[in-house]
């Protein structure tokens, strides 16, 4: 579980406050006499210290289009997992995460939540230095924090992260259903007051001060009403119970690599639900609808064009190929819960085969 | 300290009635320290001190511009390459005095995007101390000052302050030309028309000067990623910017690329750059260079960005399992040529740094550089003489004004160690070589001899001066003490060509040294001057390109009748030393017999 510590900025009452500050004159009355330079540069070293090694530096697809094959992400346990977002970045056989200390390793994809939009990878490295997501706090506006992240991927091998600083401007809940932010993830988020939400940021760290883990960067996100952009963070407390499950393998339905128990003699097929996928022309093609039969069963339960398939009964699907691989598991007499994102909203049909459909099948 | 207040009471009551009598006076105090509020005054005190230096630069017919910081009271300012390439060679600079400034450029570094200005009318200019950008780090506070937008009419700069993102970035050639190594990056603000400011740390000095942003699709404004390029490579940079030249960047001669351990390797390299006269080959893995350890290709790049051509370097290499550790003379990157095409193509502002799709902006009007136009009209009369005595055009140079006063300065500082014009004749040295005997050396116009135990070497000096590097292994001694000697006794207006090439380090010397170069029948002669007290400290002589020069290192002055003479004199070829002269006689003639 998740220990919450909030910090209020609520104001004391007048004579607390007082007894503080009296206490405060004279400790720091002493301590200005050998040192009164707060505004002294070492303000925020020991923070950056410590957080630093547990930021690391992904890189996979992207290159192309404006895309950048390139994220953040953070260390969340002494065997190798990474916390980052769910993106294009990832979309590839050959995920590399580069650690503080410049090693370079390949990582897989242990598991995926895109309604968090949220990842978790896996590099094969033992005794870490990590963040532990259950000591991460829950911050409130005015905290100041620190934003730690690769962007415009700015550092290579052994070079560290980008440190930027700030204040949370307000924690508030995204307005994602009304399409002015193209994401699905409408939780809460925590809007920063400093430009860190760049390229090459998302899967950054935002810590508070003192160098405790409060939130990870999310995606460049842009107002489509007046088209500024949303320099935001994510707490961590929505991405931990999540993230946690893929560690520990129990998340249901994102792991894409655990082996089926048994393929079905009679599996469905796209074609008698409807669905015309995009040409298959990469080796991970993402599985975009290309159309929907008119009357099909998809066209019935709600699919259109464009739509990109996420889950097929709750498991993830990240090509072309591999929906056709999961669909030889499913058989075409039952009902299949099919997930699919439509501009940035996720959507969930159940879909089945029409019976004569299938009988000609045979 | 709970117990400490307990023990002291009073001074408790006291502190609280005072706080009681602050807080009745300041209405928010009662939240805020005063340790805070200390901080804060001198975080005020601070700004307001960098603020004077910072300048507000335009055109002279007005146009855009940027902005820039003086580094030195006879008004020495620093800005970016891209700024004043839009302003032209006379420019007129605002300060925080409210007062408009002539200036002219005087040296400029294309590819490091550095520009050295200087302003005109006054001795007392207020200077930013310039800091050690080596001991900045992530985390650490700064703030940029510059004339952003042309938000001051008044020249009144604007602050923005943030931390230190990143230290020894390097960012990739934008356009043709800019290169930025080893950069410092900020989140302090930085937006058109705070190109060429001061990039300043809590205490005020400069540890930077700002040039670019990472801006990409949401227009040019700032993204949170500014960088500035190190005070400490610009310092490297200084002499040779003062000397009024167009300054080129360095190679090595060699191009590295990492492998799959992460290693840095030599993967191709120039047969005739020093790199390979000093023994590195193709595949010998870099460990270290400009004294820092490599351990990526960015680290190298960075190293070499920060260091001018013809500066020798540290590196150190592994060959066939060896480490070695040699000083290496890094090349041009450009030639002179090259560099004048370059800076032709050069656009009057970096584009962003890729150029990628753009998603429109809601405001139609882009963010627009500073114009004089936007200042008050009574601020428009520049004070301090005419800025076209301090401008002389010569190909090759930014301005050469400047490079005949750093010239003439140069050669007064020399005569600190006497008037060798007066001593025009015979000069004929004695004394003993490190390896045991007699050596005798007659220097005059026409000829030099030198004799040694078992040999004599003459080599004469006729117009078409001999191309003798006699004697054998030295890489032209002889040629090089009449080079020295026709420096001294002609002076540069007479040697041949001499210019003023700038600074540059010694190996056992502190500090910069000054250097002028000496063009005569061909050869090329480097003199290496102490700047304060004139001597010549060494001589490096090229017979040709691509050739180890010979080198001279001249130490032990001592007074020979009016002048200094040096009594030791260490000679040195490639990698070895060939001899050592130690001097018990000297006797310098003049024209017409002995002085």
């Amino acid at each position: 579980m998740i220990k919450h510590r909030s910090i209020t900025l609520s104001p004391r009452n007048r004579r607390a406050t007082l007894v503080h500050v009296c206490r405060a004159t004279i400790v720091l009355g002493i301590a200005s006499c050998l040192a009164t330079r707060m505004f002294a540069s070492e303000a925020f070293s020991e923070a950056i210290a410590t957080t630093q090694p547990n930021v690391v530096k992904i890189y996979g697809a992207g290159g192309f289009r404006g895309l950048e094959p390139y994220q953040s992400g953070m260390l969340v346990s002494s065997e190798g997992h990474v916390l980052t977002v769910w993106s294009y970045v990832l979309d590839t056989d050959y995920i590399t995460v580069t650690l503080n200390d410049g090693r370079r390793f390949e990582a897989e994809l242990v598991g995926a939540d895109p309604r968090l939009e949220l990842a978790v990878l896996k590099i094969d490295a033992e005794n870490l230095p990590h963040f532990t997501l259950s000591d991460a706090i829950e911050a409130t506006a005015g905290t100041r924090v620190l934003a730690f992240s690769n962007l415009y991927g700015v550092a290579t091998g052994d070079e560290p992260a980008s440190v930027q600083h700030g204040s949370i401007a307000v924690v508030t809940n995204l307005e994602a259903r009304h399409g002015v932010f193209e994401t699905p993830y409408n939780g809460p988020v925590l809007v920063l007051d400093a430009m860190t939400n760049n390229p090459g940021a998302a899967g950054g760290v935002l810590t508070n001060r003192r160098g405790e883990l409060l939130g990870m960067l999310g995606k460049e996100l842009r107002n489509s009403l007046n088209n500024t952009w949303l320099n935001y963070a994510i707490p961590i407390g929505e991405l931990a119970p999540t993230a946690e499950k893929i560690i520990l393998g129990q998340y249901e339905g994102a792991n894409t690599d655990e082996p089926r128990v048994q393929k079905t003699d009679y599996p469905l097929t796209l074609d008698m639900l409807g669905i015309v996928l995009v040409p298959n022309v990469l080796e991970r093609t993402p599985p975009f609808i290309d159309r929907v039969r008119p009357m099909s069963p998809a066209s019935e339960a709600g699919f259109r064009a464009d739509d990109l398939l996420i889950f097929v009964n709750g498991r993830l699907i990240q090509s072309c190929n591999a929906l056709l691989d999961e669909l030889t598991y499913v058989d075409r007499a039952d009902a299949a819960r099919i997930s699919v994102m439509r501009a940035g909203q996720f959507l969930e049909f159940t879909v089945r085969a029409v019976v004569d459909d299938v009988e000609e099948g045979r | 300290m709970k117990l400490r207040m307990a023990k002291l009471p009073w001074i408790g009551m006291l502190v609280f009635g005072l706080t009681l009598l602050w807080s009745s006076i300041f209405i928010d105090a009662d939240d805020v320290s005063s340790a805070v509020l200390d901080a804060e005054t001198e975080r005020i005190a601070v700004m307001a001190g960098a603020r004077q230096t910072v300048l507000a630069i335009f055109s002279a017919d007005g146009a855009g511009g940027g902005s820039g910081v003086v580094i030195s009271s006879d008004g020495y300012a620093l800005s970016n390459f891209h700024v004043t390439s839009s302003t032209g060679d006379v420019m007129q600079c605002g300060m925080a005095d409210g007062r408009l400034y002539n200036a002219v450029i005087v040296g400029i570094d294309p590819t490091g995007d550095v520009a050295l200005i200087k302003l005109l009318g006054r001795d007392d200019f207020p200077a930013a101390t310039l800091g050690d950008s080596d001991l900045v780090g992530a985390g650490d506070w700064s703030f940029v000052v510059g004339n952003p937008f042309l938000l001051a009419t008044d020249f009144q700069p604007t602050v923005t302050f943030g931390i230190i993102s990143g230290v020894h970035r390097y960012q990739y050639p934008s356009g043709t030309l800019l290169e930025y190594t080893d950069c410092i990056q900020t989140d302090a603000s930085i937006n058109p028309g705070n190109s060429g400011g001061p990039l300043f740390n809590s205490k005020g000095e400069l540890i930077g000067i700002v040039g670019r942003g990472s801006f990409e699709k949401r227009g040019r404004v700032n993204v949170g990623v500014g960088y500035a390029i190190s005070i400490n490579q610009v310092k490297n940079f200084l002499g040779h910017l003062r000397s009024g030249r167009i300054v080129d960047h360095a190679t090595l001669g060699a191009t590295v690329a990492s492998n799959a351990q992460g290693r840095v390797m030599v993967s191709d390299i120039l047969e005739s750059s020093d790199a390979y006269r000093r023994g590195l080959r193709f595949g010998d893995e870099i460990i270290s260079f400009g004294g820092r350890p490599i351990r990526t290709v960015n680290a190298f790049k960075n190293v070499l960005g920060i260091f001018p051509q013809g500066w020798r370097v540290p590196l150190g290499f592994r060959h066939e399992g060896k480490k070695v550790d040699v000083l290496v003379r890094l090349r041009g990157l450009h030639s002179a040529s090259e560099l004048r095409a370059l800076m032709q193509q050069m656009p009057m502002e970096p584009p962003p740094e890729k150029d990628r799709k753009k998603v429109p902006s809601p405001r139609k009007e882009s963010p627009r550089e500073p114009s004089i136009d936007d200042v008050a009209e009574e601020n428009l009369e520049p004070e301090g003489p005419r800025p076209d005595d301090f401008v002389k055009k010569r190909t090759g140079y930014a301005n050469y004004y400047f490079n005949e006063f750093e010239r003439s300065r140069v050669w007064e500082a020399m005569s600190g160690h006497g008037n060798f014009t007066t001593v025009a004749g015979a000069w004929h040295f004695e004394g003993s070589l490190t390896g045991g005997g007699r050596f005798a050396l007659d220097l005059d116009d026409a000829a030099a001899r030198l004799t040694l135990p078992m040999d004599e070497v003459l080599v004469t000096l006729t117009d078409d001066a001999s191309r003798s590097l006699d004697p054998p292994g030295s890489g032209g001694l002889l040629l090089t003490l009449a080079m020295w000697r026709r420096l001294l006794v002609h002076g540069p207006e007479d040697f041949g060509q001499v210019y003023y090439l700038g600074t540059s380090p010694l190996p056992g010397h502190d500090g910069l040294v000054d250097v002028l170069v000496g063009l005569y029948a061909g050869i090329e002669c480097h003199f290496l001057i102490d700047p304060v007290e004139g001597d010549v400290l060494s001589v490096e002589m090229f017979p040709g390109e691509d050739v180890d020069p010979c080198r001279l290192r001249l130490s032990d002055y001592q007074a020979v009748g009016q002048q200094q003479v040096p009594h030791r004199i260490e000679i040195s070829h490639g990698d070895d030393i060939f001899s050592v002269l130690l001097l018990d006689e000297a006797v310098l003639e003049s024209e017409r017999g002995r002085p």
